[in-house]
């Protein structure tokens, strides 16, 4: 469980977020959705501690990351991983090398258990033969597999994915969430989603967190979220013509 | 106001670059591929300037020495002076400035577009000493070299347009070459030429692990890199000169 407390979070003198009280249980997806700019991205990357809060605390179940020393952070970042937007994969090493990077800078395996445990990830998200690659050599859905598999490397607690499916075909993007999802229930993982994309939100919307201009707007299900009454969240929601004809 | 505020997160970076290092474990195939990428691929152009720099030298001597009070021996002896003392490791610097300095801002800022620098942060990696290291690294080591292999082909140069165009005569710009020789020059030659290669890439890495937006700023930082790079050259080289050469 991840507990977000009063975050605010301001860039010079720019509030970009106001106000979160968000908490994030543990093997479910819990999202963070909003329109592009809202803050999503901000917001994340204060939870793991990219960027420092304004103020407020993040706790990692019982444990205050915001007032941990670097040390003590460092240790518990081994316990997050996280897949960025774009993938973020290194882009000078194989598919293979991308997956056991963290296998090497940090388990204590030998060898031949780093390049088990490697294979077994990409094994995981279905990328067995890619291993030799370069992420330049691969698809943008591939590109996203690569990067869940090494954020999974170390068998984290908590898992963040900035908009996972952005940028992919909807079908791709389908079975990169699906994916997502399977991995949370199946290691019983907390993990954090950003979305944009309302297949997303309706298909794995277990705790939705609706973030408007910086504020925590709206916060439920998958079950009301399309019967809220909240006009910003329906806004949102049928916020395209062909939504706005099949809205109830 | 805005240089300070810069010139602290200069230090800041260099702080943090040259703190705890991350586990050693990729250092010695990153200082592979810095000192191909640094020093190897820099050879062919640290050729090719120094050969014309020497040759041009020897031409503007020859054309500006023309009194017959003044020893020919004095053309070949200018040249090593002035090779020496500025021109391969101040000019050859500069010149590397702008070919290292651009693809070290533009790689690290690449990264820190597409987020490669974040996920090594996440992971609790000290990004700053993980990328920037390994390349001061390879910079100290290549650039003594290069400025050496400039020193010699530059008088090697020299030494061609001396003799394809009759300027001097083989045995009076040898002679020249050997004639009052201090081999603290080289010291103070290759002491620069470490600062230099120093200034060119964390100045070029600090504009590249600030970059903030897309592909276009990362384009900006790069042409800042080696303006900033060249700026710090030159500063520096008058600094350099008066402590030490006075
Ligand atoms: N490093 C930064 N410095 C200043 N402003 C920023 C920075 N990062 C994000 N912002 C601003 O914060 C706001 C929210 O951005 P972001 O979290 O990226 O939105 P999104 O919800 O699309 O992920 C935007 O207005 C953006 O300009
Ligand atoms: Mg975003």
């Amino acid at each position: 469980m991840i507990e977000a407390r009063s975050i605010n979070k301001s860039f010079e003198n720019k509030d970009v977020l106001k106000n979160i009280n968000i908490i994030f249980e543990r093997g479910k997806i819990n999202q963070i959705i909003g329109q592009s700019g809202s803050g999503k991205t901000v917001l994340i990357k204060c939870l793991v501690g990219l960027f420092e809060v304004t103020s407020g605390d993040v706790i990692y179940d019982n444990r205050n990351f915001t007032r941990m020393s670097m040390k003590e952070r460092k240790l518990l970042r081994q316990e997050i991983g996280m897949v960025f937007q774009g993938g973020a994969l290194f882009d000078s090493m194989t598919v293979m090398d991308n997956v056991m990077f963290p296998l090497r800078m940090f388990s204590k395996g030998t060898k031949k258990e780093m390049q088990e445990r490697a294979d077994f990830c990409l094994d995981r998200v279905g990328l067995n033969d890619a291993g030799n690659l370069l992420p330049d050599e691969i698809s943008g859905g591939m590109q996203k597999r690569v990067s869940i598999a090494r954020a999974i490397a170390l068998n984290p607690k908590y898992l963040f994915c900035d908009e996972p499916n952005s940028g992919l075909d909807p079908k791709t993007g389908v079975k990169i969430d699906d994916l997502i999802e399977e991995i949370t229930l199946e290691f019983g993982i907390t993990t954090v989603v950003n979305t944009h994309d309302m297949n997303s939100v309706i298909q794995h919307g277990d705790n939705i967190n609706f973030i408007f201009e910086g504020t925590l707007e709206w916060q439920g299900n998958k079950k009301d979220f399309l019967d809220s009454g909240n006009e910003r969240l329906n806004n949102f929601i049928y916020s395209t013509e062909l939504l706005k004809r099949v809205k109830p | 106001m805005n240089f300070f505020v810069s010139f602290g997160s200069y230090l800041l970076l260099l702080k943090s670059t040259l703190g705890k290092p991350p586990s050693g474990k990729y250092f010695r195939r990153q200082l592979v591929d810095e000192l191909s990428l640094i020093g190897l691929n820099s050879l062919g152009i640290v050729l090719i300037i120094s050969v014309f720099m020497g040759a041009v030298l020897v031409i503007q001597a020859g054309y500006n020495l023309q009194n017959p009070l003044i020893p020919r021996f004095t053309i070949g002896n200018g040249v090593r002076e002035s090779l020496i003392l500025e021109f391969s490791p101040t000019i050859v610097s500069l010149i590397l400035a702008g070919k290292i300095g651009s693809s070290i801002s533009s790689q690290i800022g690449s990264m820190r577009v597409t987020e490669q620098i974040d996920a090594l942060d996440i992971m609790g990696i000290n990004s700053a000493s993980f990328i920037i290291f390994p390349k001061i690294v390879a910079a100290l080591f290549s650039f003594p070299f290069l400025i050496t292999i400039s020193m010699v082909t530059g008088m090697l140069g020299g030494y061609s347009a001396a003799v394809i165009w009759d300027i001097v005569s083989a045995t009076d710009f040898i002679l020249g070459l050997h004639l009052y020789f201090y081999p603290f020059e080289i010291i103070y030659a290759l002491i620069k030429t470490i600062i230099f290669a120093f200034l060119i890439v964390t100045i070029s890495a600090y504009h590249g692990y600030y970059v903030k937006g897309g592909a276009l700023a990362v384009g900006k930082s790069s042409t800042k890199a080696v303006v900033y790079s060249s700026i710090a050259i030159l500063t520096a080289n008058v600094l350099i000169t008066k402590l030490i050469l006075i």
